[in-house]
């Protein structure tokens, strides 16, 4: 295990450094002075050189790269273009927003998910798995930013039930968390299903079902267990499709999350915010892959440890 | 890309087909086109999958005959107006006709999938095959780069891209072809590597063949199978990635009909006339929902693996 951690944590190190350079040479490509950017439109030709020298940015790129480098590893990721504070202020009100969503969301995609799963795989081929297999096609083909139009249509608009944007109360959290954890429901629903009916027609179940257990003690004492080990790593990978889709879902219910900020701060041209906006959604799917890997392990010791 | 991989498919079919087994069996599928075409109806929802795609790859192409009205035409004297005889799909808040913009729409669908996922294929597969087929160091820093463009979650990279390129229809579909390589690259290099061991692979090379004469007509049309089927599965998610930027207002730009950026100003009119959105919306579904069920299909057809079962 040990061997393990410390190969995965040496492979971080390049993805971790690729990462920060493409976040790094964002401010670099963007067509346009970087200087002249932050020193404003009316700036004069004076001020100009007065920020590129003051933030260094006249240096060499690779020098440029590591002082980035040395300030965000002390948490200055450099200030806000529209507010003129640090961003990380910002980030930080905004990060925990972006999580709260994804959890609530992660855990009503994974929990629905694992139940129909289960359901389907005990009556396969039957209407019901027939017509979860159509609802989850459906599920999978509609863009989340439509899917939140309509829940919000239905139920805050005709029904008048749940509240339209922002954030307060737990009932802010239903139709944003069901936007985004619907397409997890039927990604989830699927390979649950697939596991479950490969393990089902193993021996060792054939057994149980003979020595006369009742059906839910056979399927969910000992089928599942074995069908849950891929389920693992699928849901790690689907948390960070959901980092990804936050930006969507943030943008229509309004949600002040990273997502959102970093939409806004895009159209602002608030390139600092934006960087570090990205550094953050990015560092946390690869911190959530790496605990998705190590969960794997420590669930399956079949696997090798290379 | 395209036109080469098609190029050699006909070779390889030649050298696969089991010729007196055809003769034998009269009743099986004799060519193998039949036989894919038998493993395609077995999928039950394909045909009307792909017949879904069919109407509106149709109505993409016959857009300016269909439409009833101009897709760009303003008439403010019928703002908003609900869906009627002479609006089937009501008017947009400029008082356009939204059935006709749907239909100019489709044709910005269908480049938004078939640009992004081509051009993600011709970068991203020789990628991928060259590193299996190299190896080595090669190999190692080739794939790093590919774990460095996986680290962004979901569109994450695409907005990234978009955020440096500016915001255009044209910036968006570049980025969704870079955020759609990687895919490409991994699954070229997967396949490369299990094509690389055969023994024919090594009868080529034992022959004196070039390097890239054994890679481009004898791994690449042995792989050709597995990408096609991915990417049917890619054309979908690059329209709805493409159409999510432009949603985020990060693609089309008004007053392009793109059924995104539609989406993203009916929202603004949700209250009071929610077809602004639904149209578009149900476009997008619809046409999404086709390219899935055709894949599924096309996957039973074309997957070796998926024939044996």
């Amino acid at each position: 295990m040990l061997t393990f951690l410390v190969r995965r944590l040496m492979q971080l190190i390049p993805v971790v450094f690729g990462v920060s350079l493409i976040v790094f040479l964002m401010i670099h490509v963007i067509p346009g002075d970087p200087a002249q950017l932050i020193a404003g439109p009316d700036a004069t030709p004076e001020d100009v050189e007065v920020v590129r020298t003051s933030l260094g940015l006249d240096r060499p790129l690779p020098v440029q790269y590591l002082s980035f480098v040395g300030k965000a590893l002390t948490g200055d990721l450099g200030m806000s273009f529209r507010t003129g504070r640090p961003v990380t202020e910002e980030i930080g009100a905004r990060y925990g927003n972006t999580l709260a969503l994804g959890l609530v969301a992660m855990a009503f995609g994974t929990l629905v998910g694992l139940a129909v799963g289960i359901v389907t795989a005990v009556f396969r081929g039957g209407w019901i798995d027939n017509t979860v297999l159509g609802i989850s096609l459906l599920g999978i083909s509609v863009p989340p930013f439509f899917l939140g139009i309509l829940l919000m249509l239905l139920f805050s608009v005709e029904l008048n039930w749940l509240p339209l944007t922002g954030m307060g109360s737990w009932q802010n959290f239903v139709l944003p968390s069901l936007t985004l954890g619907i397409p997890n429901v039927a990604v989830i629903a699927r390979i649950t299903r697939a596991n479950l009916v490969e393990v089902l027609q193993q021996d060792y179940v054939r057994t149980a079902q003979a020595k006369g257990l009742p059906g839910t003690v056979v399927v969910l004492r000992h089928a599942l267990r074995n069908a849950l080990i891929p389920v693992v790593t699928v849901v790690g990978l689907q948390m960070g499709y959901l980092l990804g889709g936050a930006v969507v879902t943030e943008t229509v219910f309004a949600w002040p999350g990273i997502g959102r900020l970093l939409i806004q701060s895009i159209s602002s041209r608030d390139f600092p915010m934006v960087q570090a906006s990205v550094l953050m959604l990015a560092l946390t799917f690869v911190l959530i892959n790496l605990i998705s890997d190590i969960l794997y392990r420590l669930v399956d010791p079949r696997i090798e440890i290379k | 890309m395209s036109a080469h991989t098609q190029d050699y498919a006909p070779r390889e079919l030649d050298t696969s087909l089991p010729l007196p087994l055809a003769e034998e069996e009269a009743a099986a599928p004799r060519s193998r086109l039949q036989r894919q075409w038998s493993q395609f109806r077995r999928s039950k929802l394909a045909l009307p999958g792909a017949v879904i795609v069919i109407v509106f790859i149709l109505l993409a192409i016959a857009a300016p005959v269909l439409a009833p009205w101009d897709p760009y035409e303003n008439n403010l004297m019928d703002m908003l107006v609900p869906p009627s005889w002479a609006h089937p799909f009501g008017t947009d808040e400029l008082g356009r006709d939204i059935l006709s913009r749907i239909l100019y729409g489709a044709r910005l669908s269908m480049v938004e999938g078939l640009f992004s996922v081509g051009l993600a294929m011709i970068v991203g597969v020789p990628f991928g095959m060259l590193a299996a087929y190299v190896g080595g160091r090669t190999d190692t820093v080739l794939m790093r780069i590919i774990d460095v463009l996986l680290a962004f979650p979901g569109v994450l990279l695409a907005i990234v891209i978009v955020s440096i390129l500016g915001a255009s229809l044209i910036n968006a579909m570049i980025a969704v072809a870079i955020y759609t390589m990687p895919i490409f690259a991994r699954l070229a290099r997967g396949s490369t590597l299990s094509v690389k061991q055969e023994p024919y692979i090594e009868a080529c090379r034992a022959v004196g063949m070039t390097h890239s004469r054994i890679l481009f007509r004898h791994i690449l049309p042995n792989i050709a199978s597995t990408l096609w089927v991915m990417a049917a599965l890619r054309v979908s998610l690059a329209i709805l990635t493409a159409s999510s930027l432009s949603f985020l207002g990060l693609g089309a730009q008004p007053p392009s009909p793109e059924w995104g950026a539609m989406l993203a100003t009916g929202r603004n009119y949700m209250l009071i006339a929610p077809h602004v959105a639904l149209f578009p919306g149900a476009a997008i579904v619809l046409l999404v929902l086709g390219l899935n069920l055709l894949q599924d299909g096309l996957r039973m057809a074309l997957d070796p693996k998926m024939a044996e079962r």
